[in-house]
C-alpha cells in the first residue's frame, strides 16, 4: 500500500483518456444533492445546485474565489452547522437517506463522512494519539496499535513515523501534517472522505504525494476534493464540477452557482458551457 | 541629492527625540523597579530578625518576643486550598458554557459577558459587605474560615473566568472542527481538545488569582478573621489570616510588634512569590505553538 513519491505524467493522460462519464454514472449513487441552497444570515451564497456523487470516484469542486466551493463541500457532513447564522435549504441524500433529516444526527454522518482540511489542522499530541482519538471517541472496538498501523500505511506514512509515534505531531512537516490527518480520517472507517483545498499549503513534492494518495484511496473510498488548482482536478478527478460567482446587476448581491458538471475530461477538453471553457482555458478566474 | 553622511536637516531632531524618549522610558522603568526593591530590602531588613522557627509554631501573643503567627499562617494555607478547590471548577466551567455554548446573539448572555468584566472590577470591601450581610448572617454561619474562603472565591472568581476564557479562546478552531469532523460530540470536543490545550493558561490564570486572594485583606477584616487567635483554625471555626495578623501586628505600639510585622509580610511574600514562579512554570513548560 506504499505510494512513493514521484510526480507522473503520464497520470495527466491517463484521467484524460479517461473514464467516461456514463461508466461512472452505472456506479452507486453516494450523494445526491437536489435544489441546494445555503445562506449565511440571510445572505445567499450558494444556489440551486444539483448533482450526483458516485461511489469510487474521485469528484473535484473547481471555481473561483467565492463560488461556494468550500460552502458546498461542508454541507456533505453538516459542517455548516458549526457556523451560527448557517442555513441550508433542499436535499442531500447520502444513500438514499436525507443528511437534512429530522432524526439525522449529524454526530454519526460525521463519523461516516470524514473531512481533511485545507491548513493541516493535526491535535496537539502525540501522533499516536492524533489517529486513536477518533476510534476513542466513537468508542471503536479491537486493538488501536493494529488500528493506528493500519490508517498511517494507508495514509503513506507509516513508514516515517513508525519509529517515533510518541513524538508531537507539531513536529512533522506540513506534508506529513496533512497525510496525518487523512490517516486520522481514515482511522474511523469512513465511507466518503471530503477534502477542502487539501494541498494548497503544501509544496510540490507532498502535493504529488496527497495526490497519488487520492488514486489509491478511490478504491475503498468516495473521494469529494475542492481545489483552486485546475491541473490538480485533471489529475486526480473523474468527475468535476465548475462553481462561478453570479453578481448581481447592482454588483452588490454575490452568489456562487453550479455552471457545469461532466466527467472531468469532457469540463477541461469540450467543456459545453463557455464560462466554463473561459475558466478552463485560463481567460478568467 | 541626499547622501549618507549629511542626512536632511530634521535628522539631528529626530536623534535628539529618539534619546529623549529612551530616557523617558528608562526612568519611568526605574520608578517601578526602584520603589519594589526599595520596598523589598527595607521588609527585608526590618523583619529578618524575627524570622524564626517559633513564628511557625507559635500562635500570637500579647509578648512580641514569644507571638508567632501559626494560626494565620495555617488559616492562610486553608484559604488559599479552598479557594482553588471552589474558583477553579465554577470559573473554568462559566467560562467553557461562555465560550462554547453560549449563543451570542442572546442578550442574556452578553449580559453575563458584561456583568463578568465589571465584577472583576469591583472593589474587594464590597464583597466583603456583601460575604458579611448573606452569608455569615444571611445563610448564618459565622465568622468561620469557610465564610472567608466563600468570598475570596466571589473576588476571584471573575478574574478565573477571563482567564479561562482567554485561554480557552487561544486554542484554534481548526482543533475543534477537526475533532468534529472525526464524529466526536460538542461534549468530546471540548473535554479532550480544547480544555486540555487550554489547561496551561487556565492553571496559569487561577494561580494568579490565587496569589491576589492569599494577599486579600479588606473582606476578610469584614467577614470577620479576628485578630487574636490562639488556636489552630478548622473549616467552620473562628480564625485569622496572615495579611490580617500582619495588619494588626502594625497597629501595635511596641516596636518589637513592627519586627514582627515585617517578618509576616516576608512569609507572605514568598508564599505570593512562589505561586506566581509555579505560574511562570507552568506556562512557559506547556507552552503550545500552533
Amino acid at each position: 500500500m506504499e505510494t512513493q513519491p514521484h510526480i507522473d505524467s503520464s497520470r495527466i493522460a491517463e484521467v484524460a483518456q479517461g473514464i467516461d462519464r456514463s461508466e461512472i454514472e452505472g456506479r452507486e449513487k453516494v450523494f445526491s444533492v437536489r435544489e441546494l441552497a445555503v445562506s449565511y444570515n440571510g445572505k445567499v451564497a450558494l444556489e440551486d445546485v444539483a448533482l450526483d456523487v458516485h461511489r469510487n470516484t474521485v469528484t473535484a469542486f473547481i471555481g473561483p474565489s467565492g463560488c461556494g466551493k468550500s460552502t458546498f463541500i461542508r454541507c456533505f457532513n453538516r459542517m455548516n452547522d458549526l457556523i451560527p447564522g448557517a442555513k441550508v435549504h433542499g436535499s442531500v441524500l447520502y444513500h438514499g437517506e436525507d443528511l437534512y433529516g429530522r432524526n439525522v444526527d449529524p454526530v454519526e454522518i460525521r463519523r461516516r463522512i470524514g473531512m481533511v482540511f485545507q491548513k493541516p489542522n493535526p491535535f496537539p499530541k502525540s501522533i499516536y494519539d492524533n489517529i486513536a482519538f477518533g476510534p476513542r471517541v466513537l468508542g471503536m472496538k479491537g486493538s488501536m496499535d493494529d488500528r493506528v498501523e493500519g490508517a498511517l500505511r494507508h495514509a503513506a506514512l507509516w513508514d516515517e513515523v513508525k519509529g517515533r509515534l510518541k513524538d508531537n505531531a507539531l513536529g512533522l512537516s506540513g506534508g506529513q501534517q496533512q497525510r496525518l490527518c487523512i490517516a486520522r480520517a481514515l482511522a474511523v472507517e469512513p465511507d466518503v472522505i471530503l477534502m477542502d483545498e487539501p494541498a494548497s499549503a503544501l509544496d510540490p513534492i507532498s502535493t504529488t504525494r496527497i495526490e497519488d494518495l487520492m488514486h489509491e484511496l478511490k478504491k475503498d473510498y468516495t473521494i469529494v476534493i475542492v481545489t483552486h488548482n485546475m491541473q490538480q482536478a485533471a489529475r486526480v478527478a473523474d468527475m468535476t464540477a465548475f462553481f462561478s460567482v453570479l453578481v448581481d446587476d447592482e454588483g452588490a448581491a454575490r452568489k456562487g452557482i453550479l455552471v457545469e458538471y461532466d466527467a472531468t475530461t469532457k469540463i477541461f477538453t469540450t467543456p459545453s458551457d463557455k464560462r466554463t471553457e473561459d475558466y478552463v482555458t485560463g481567460r478568467f478566474g | 541629492m541626499t547622501s549618507l553622511s549629511h542626512a536632511d536637516s530634521s535628522r539631528p531632531s529626530r536623534a535628539w527625540k529618539n534619546a529623549l524618549f529612551k530616557a523617558a522610558m528608562l526612568f519611568s522603568m526605574l520608578i517601578a523597579f526602584g520603589t519594589l526593591a526599595i520596598l523589598l530590602v527595607d521588609t527585608i531588613v526590618t523583619g529578618w530578625p524575627a524570622i524564626q522557627w517559633s513564628l511557625f509554631t507559635d500562635p500570637p501573643s500579647t509578648l512580641p518576643e514569644e507571638a508567632g503567627a501559626r494560626p494565620a499562617i495555617l488559616a492562610t494555607l486553608y484559604l488559599g486550598v479552598l479557594v482553588l478547590l471552589m474558583s477553579v471548577p465554577v470559573g473554568v466551567f462559566t467560562a467553557i458554557y461562555l465560550e462554547e455554548y453560549a449563543d451570542r446573539q442572546r442578550w442574556w448572555n452578553r449580559m453575563i459577558e458584561v456583568n463578568i468584566q465589571n465584577l472583576a472590577a469591583v472593589p474587594s470591601i464590597v464583597y466583603g459587605i456583601l460575604g458579611l450581610a448573606f452569608i455569615v448572617r444571611g445563610i448564618g454561619i459565622g465568622r468561620v474560615v469557610f465564610a472567608g474562603a466563600l468570598i475570596l472565591t466571589l473576588v476571584v472568581l471573575p478574574t478565573v473566568v477571563v482567564a479561562s476564557r482567554e485561554a480557552i479562546r487561544s486554542v484554534p478552531d481548526s482543533i475543534r472542527q477537526g475533532a468534529f469532523a472525526l464524529g466526536a460530540t460538542k461534549w468530546q470536543v471540548v473535554w479532550r481538545q480544547v480544555l486540555p490545550a487550554a489547561i496551561p493558561g487556565i492553571a496559569t490564570g487561577s494561580i494568579l488569582a490565587l496569589s491576589r486572594a492569599v494577599g486579600e485583606t479588606a473582606p476578610l477584616i469584614m467577614v470577620g478573621a479576628i485578630t487574636y487567635v490562639a488556636f489552630d483554625p478548622e473549616l467552620f471555626g473562628a480564625y485569622t489570616a496572615l495579611p490580617v495578623q500582619i495588619y494588626n501586628w502594625t497597629k501595635q505600639s511596641d516596636q518589637a510588634f513592627q519586627t514582627l510585622a515585617a517578618a509576616g509580610a516576608i512569609i507572605l511574600l514568598v508564599i505570593v512569590l512562589s505561586m506566581n514562579a509555579v505560574a511562570i512554570f507552568v506556562r512557559n513548560r506547556y507552552r503550545k505553538r500552533w
